[in-house]
């Protein structure tokens, strides 16, 4: 990307005649790649208009590298047929698993931190990146329970992972706040253990409020709401220790009118803005 | 396999059943049970896949109500879990569950009005192939006594869903082209789905056109799918079914590799 202060959000359906129509102040779009796992038509169609004006990120919801079974073979070959169609500047997936091999949860289930769940994760990895002949990102969970099998902290994992495969990072604040408020940890542990180096893009979202059995806060990762304040807190503090990354403004639930999410990205691009040139000046 | 195996097997059984009990080995920071917090991953689950099947049955949804649609989706979602990440397609089977429940039993043409959504959802994302030019298609269909044995290849998108129900009707009304309690749902009816740029197009079309087209899409030749359509409507008139296809682009020009996954 040419501008360090690069930021995008998630394309709706809702605002593609829009953005097609007069445009938007963004540098990218993000799509989960399985809503566009389709032999042809409008969606196909939109967003080959969509990627001749804008940077695309492909985001994968459905390999369930964290899972147990096998990689799903004809999922991978989809994959690398939709990636080769669009040539993404990034493609990433979860740290989670979403099916067992035969069945398809579509949600992102959590991941025991121990060795064996390291080396699948790994195996997993080095065969998605070997299959779709690039780099994926990997990124952090929003997680509502722990397993008394984790020997490793989030952190600790992801490096290894990092390190045994050589992929990238996406690394989701809203995701690592919400996991810290979960489980009673700083959601600053989890940044400061990820490789700055490895991080590719930035999620941002906002979470619901629950409780849990015991009456104390428990967040939901809806992508309903804005950005929470403590979530772009965390936002500015990571950019200060990593510099500049992509970043993306998450809404799947309640869309808002596409002025909505752009102002939110922009609040994204001035802290962006600011990052940078902190860099230069620290450089 | 190793114990994290064991364990996420115990998590995915407990998903979709709520009197499974919680996998052993999940622990929470303040020492709570943490049913409460697994109830976020049951929750997820289900929710989001009656989200997507209410993307895909919007006018069923409507027809038995918002309550009893979900209440339905929950129990065709316990009883067929998706077995692909691509939920476009989880739909598919969704019509012969709602035509085995029981509680909508009443509604007996539900289960057509769902096809018919299936339909449409397969039409949206059907690959594109190219238009037979007329040129092309007048030669193909000049020498009559040939006729009978000529293949013609629908475009991808172009299905018919035959039904002894009105959903043709009931779809309009759905759209505010009459009123659905104007509609005599015994009625039966055929509709022609087909996309048409960005949309996608519910023709209403006799039961001859209907079988005509049924029978091109499923790879008779001419003189076959003729016949068929004249046992099921005496009168059925070849030259108008034709014009209807060739009026919405329908004949294609060749096979693509692409329809076979479609």
């Amino acid at each position: 990307m040419t501008s360090p202060a690069t930021v995008g959000i998630g394309l709706k359906s809702a605002h593609v005649r829009q953005i097609l129509g007069s445009g938007a102040a963004l540098d990218f779009f993000e799509v989960h790649a399985e809503n566009y796992l389709v032999a042809g038509g409008p969606y196909l169609r939109h967003l080959e208009q969509i990627r001749e004006r804008f940077a695309l990120s492909i985001h994968g919801v459905g390999l369930s590298i964290g899972g147990t079974a096998p990689l799903d073979v004809r999922h991978l070959d989809r994959l690398k047929a939709l990636l080769h169609r669009f040539e993404p500047a990034w493609f990433s997936e979860h740290l989670a698993w979403c099916g067992d091999g035969a069945l398809f949860y579509n949600d992102l289930l959590p991941v025991p931190y121990d060795a064996a769940g390291l080396s699948r994760v790994c195996d997993h990895v080095d065969q998605a990146q070997e299959h779709l002949g690039r780099r994926l990102l990997v990124e952090n969970p929003s997680t509502y329970v722990e397993f008394a099998d984790s020997t490793l902290t989030e952190g600790e994992f992801l490096a290894e992972v990092v390190r045994r495969t050589g992929c990238g990072l996406l690394l989701d604040v809203n995701n690592a706040y919400v996991s810290a408020v979960n489980h009673g940890r700083d959601a600053w542990d989890l940044v400061a253990a990820l490789p700055a180096a490895a991080v590719g893009e930035i999620h941002l979202a906002g979470f619901a409020e629950d409780r849990d059995g015991a009456g104390e806060r428990l967040l939901i990762d809806t992508h309903g709401l804005p950005v929470a304040d403590a979530v772009w807190a965390l936002y500015r503090r990571t950019l200060a220790h990593l510099g500049p990354r992509p970043t993306l403004i998450e809404r799947d639930q309640a869309i808002p009118p596409l002025d909505v999410l752009v102002d939110e990205a922009s609040r994204a691009r001035s802290v962006l803005t600011d990052a940078s040139l902190w860099s230069e000046v620290a450089a | 396999m190793s114990g994290g195996a064991a364990v996420l097997g115990e998590f995915a059984a407990a998903l979709l059943d709520p009197e499974h009990p919680l996998p052993a080995g999940l622990v929470t920071r303040n020492g709570t049970d943490p049913a409460t917090r697994f109830a976020v991953y049951r929750n997820n689950v289900v929710v989001s896949l009656v989200a997507a099947l209410a993307d895909t049955f919007p006018f069923t949804r409507e027809l038995v109500g918002r309550q009893f649609f979900d209440a339905m989706a929950r129990c065709f979602i316990v009883a067929q879990p998706p077995r692909s990440p691509v939920l476009t397609e989880y739909g598919d089977d969704f019509p012969d569950f709602v035509a085995l429940f029981g509680p909508a039993r009443a509604l007996a043409y539900l289960p057509d009005v769902a096809r018919l959504e299936v339909a449409r959802v397969r039409a949206y994302h059907a690959a594109e192939a190219e238009v037979l030019g007329t040129a092309a298609l007048a030669a193909l269909l000049a020498d009559q006594d040939r006729l009978p044995g000529v293949w013609l290849t629908l475009q991808p998108s172009f299905a018919v869903v035959a039904s002894d129900h009105a959903i043709v009707s009931l779809w309009a009304a759905h759209h505010g082209e009459g009123r659905l309690d104007g509609v005599d749902p015994a009625r039966p009816e055929s509709a022609l789905v087909l996309r048409d740029g960005d949309d996608v197009l519910v023709l209403p079309v006799s039961v001859g056109t209907g079988a005509f087209v049924a029978k091109l899409k499923a790879g008779s030749p001419l003189g076959e799918a003729t016949s068929a359509a004249a046992a099921r409507e005496p009168e059925f008139d070849l030259t108008h079914a034709l014009a209807l296809l060739i009026r919405h682009g329908g004949i294609a020009a060749c096979p693509l590799p692409g329809d076979l996954d479609s």
